[in-house]
């Protein structure tokens, strides 16, 4: 499949001959290319996983957040041009407020991804602006119970049991599709999301990475909130363990 | 005469109306001399609060009552609400407005919480913030009609304080609104003490509230108390004190001086 469209490339209300808009599909190139972000959705909650490449020594553990709370009960983790990431987050955060200052009620998960997308397709639509160069999963748990949905550049929201975007997303698929997400706790989905986003992750490609993690579930009171500091030790220690083993299995 | 006022205020409607829409304000602001005005007064009224320090935390009073003018219209209204984990806020007066700040800070909450740096907000931040909050109001001349108490202990610190509907701010070991302020704070300053168990801060309390029952016409025998210690805010469910109706002079109230009554 050709990936270069000469001459209708130029501007996101070009369509090519094969019926393709080439500006979203580079913007999606930007997001294939950072870091692999994660979800999966348990029976008592979601929880989400990045994999945040460090790229200077410098940087500060724990700085540069990826995951973002969006109201008490959502929670969205970004994959793509950080830059654009935080201006979906923020977008998100206003259509939450503005929903509960109208409706009274927390904006339900579904609602919530439809305004996302509908801001994200918006920026496809005209040739003044450029499409945002970032998917964003979201996590959240409201009154039909705990969901997933993944938002990509083009503008369309869909509802996973478990979805991966960035680098690693083919084999952390595969690995995502193996789990029994249905009868599993949240507890048991974090360590296999720490396994999965610590097996994807390329030691030769890039050096160090840092894992950023949250959830929503029964357990941290239907609230978004990163999971917590003796739980995410454990998930590390065990993924670290599982990869040394996989070595040593060789 | 009232009456042309009255009708030239119909005039200024109607032609403010048809030169600027439907603003409440517009012919104010091309004829000075029309005033602007806002709701003066309250409607649903909340009764008095009370708050005093004791040893491992503050605790706040309440009665359930929400006053329609001199009918005690409702009589479940919950005047003692918790903000985040460590902060509790009583309200006196207007029980609309008293929603709205509730809707104001539950907005502060959820914005502070979504920066997501382990820092939450505590009673005196909240304190700070309802000051501003209250004072901005009343500069635009159309105040939050409520006196609010907030109380709570953070990181050990034991914290209690008012604000007014004019922004008056004020921090202090034992505070009243409304009624309770002729009637229970000199109570509290004869019989407070800075050691008070739990017991004794809840009998104390009891004492002032059933004063303020039985001589505050808008209070009602239906009280909580929340308790807020560093574990959190607990706030009890809705009882009632015991009364005492069988004084002598209540059998007969005429005795020595009968008359028409």
């Amino acid at each position: 499949m050709s990936t270069i469209g000469t001459g209708y490339d130029l501007s996101v209300t070009t369509f090519s001959p094969d019926g393709r808009v080439f500006q979203i599909e580079y913007a999606t190139k930007a997001v294939d290319n950072s870091g692999t972000v994660i979800g999966v959705r348990c029976k008592d909650g979601v929880v989400l996983g990045v994999e945040k490449l460090i790229s200077s020594k410098m940087l500060l553990e724990g700085s540069n957040r990826r995951i973002h709370a969006i109201n008490r009960h959502a929670g969205m983790a970004l994959a793509g041009l950080a830059a654009d990431g935080r201006q979906i987050v923020t977008r998100a955060r206003t259509e939450a407020a503005n929903y509960l200052s109208f409706y009274g009620e927390d904006v339900p998960i579904k609602e919530l991804s439809n305004r996302v997308a509908h801001y994200s397709h918006l920026c496809t639509l005209y040739w003044w602006l450029r499409p945002f160069g970032s998917s964003s999963i979201i996590g959240g748990y409201d009154m039909d119970g705990p969901q997933l949905y993944t938002i990509d550049p083009s503008g369309v929201a869909y509802r996973y049991y478990g979805a991966a975007i960035g680098k690693g997303r083919q084999a952390a698929k595969t690995e995502i599709e193996k789990l029994r997400l249905a009868q599993m706790t949240c507890r048991e989905g974090v360590m296999a999301v720490a396994k999965i986003i610590y097996g994807v992750h390329d030691e030769a490609k890039d050096k160090s990475f840092e894992l950023e993690m949250s959830w929503v579930c029964d357990e941290s009171n239907r609230e978004h909130q990163r999971i917590p500091t003796d739980l995410l030790m454990e998930a590390k220690a065990m993924a670290r363990d599982a990869q040394e083993d996989d070595l040593d299995a060789f | 005469m009232r009456w042309e006022e009255e009708g030239m205020k119909q005039n200024a409607f109607i032609m403010g109306n048809k030169l600027m829409g439907s603003n409440p304000h517009a012919f104010s602001l091309i004829m000075p001399s029309i005033p602007i005005t806002h709701t003066q007064t309250p409607y649903v009224t909340g009764t008095s609060v009370l708050g005093i320090k004791y040893k491992d935390g503050v605790l706040i009073a309440a009665d359930t009552a929400g006053s329609y003018g001199s009918t005690t219209r409702y009589k479940s209204v919950e005047r003692l609400r918790p903000i985040g984990q460590n902060t509790l806020v009583g309200a006196t007066g207007e029980m609309s407005d008293f929603q709205t700040i509730l809707q104001i800070l539950d907005r502060l909450i959820i914005t502070n919480a979504m920066f997501d740096d382990d820092n939450t907000l505590g009673p005196p931040d909240i304190h700070s913030y309802l000051n501003r909050v209250m004072y901005n109001q009343r500069n635009k001349l159309d105040p939050f009609w409520n006196t609010l108490m907030l109380g709570g202990v953070k990181n050990g610190v034991k914290y209690l304080g008012n604000v007014t509907m004019l922004g008056l701010h004020y921090v202090d070991d034992h505070v009243a609104t409304g009624f309770g302020i002729h009637l229970a704070q000199p109570i509290f300053r004869n019989e407070w003490n800075e050691d008070m168990t739990l017991e004794q801060g809840t009998k104390l309390l009891e004492k002032c509230m059933l004063v303020l029952f039985y001589r505050d016409r808008s209070a009602i025998n239906k009280m909580q108390i929340a308790n807020i210690t560093e574990d959190g805010v607990k706030i009890s469910e809705p009882y009632a004190l015991q009364t005492k109706w069988d004084y002598e002079a209540f059998s007969n109230p005429t005795v020595g001086n009968e008359g028409s009554w």
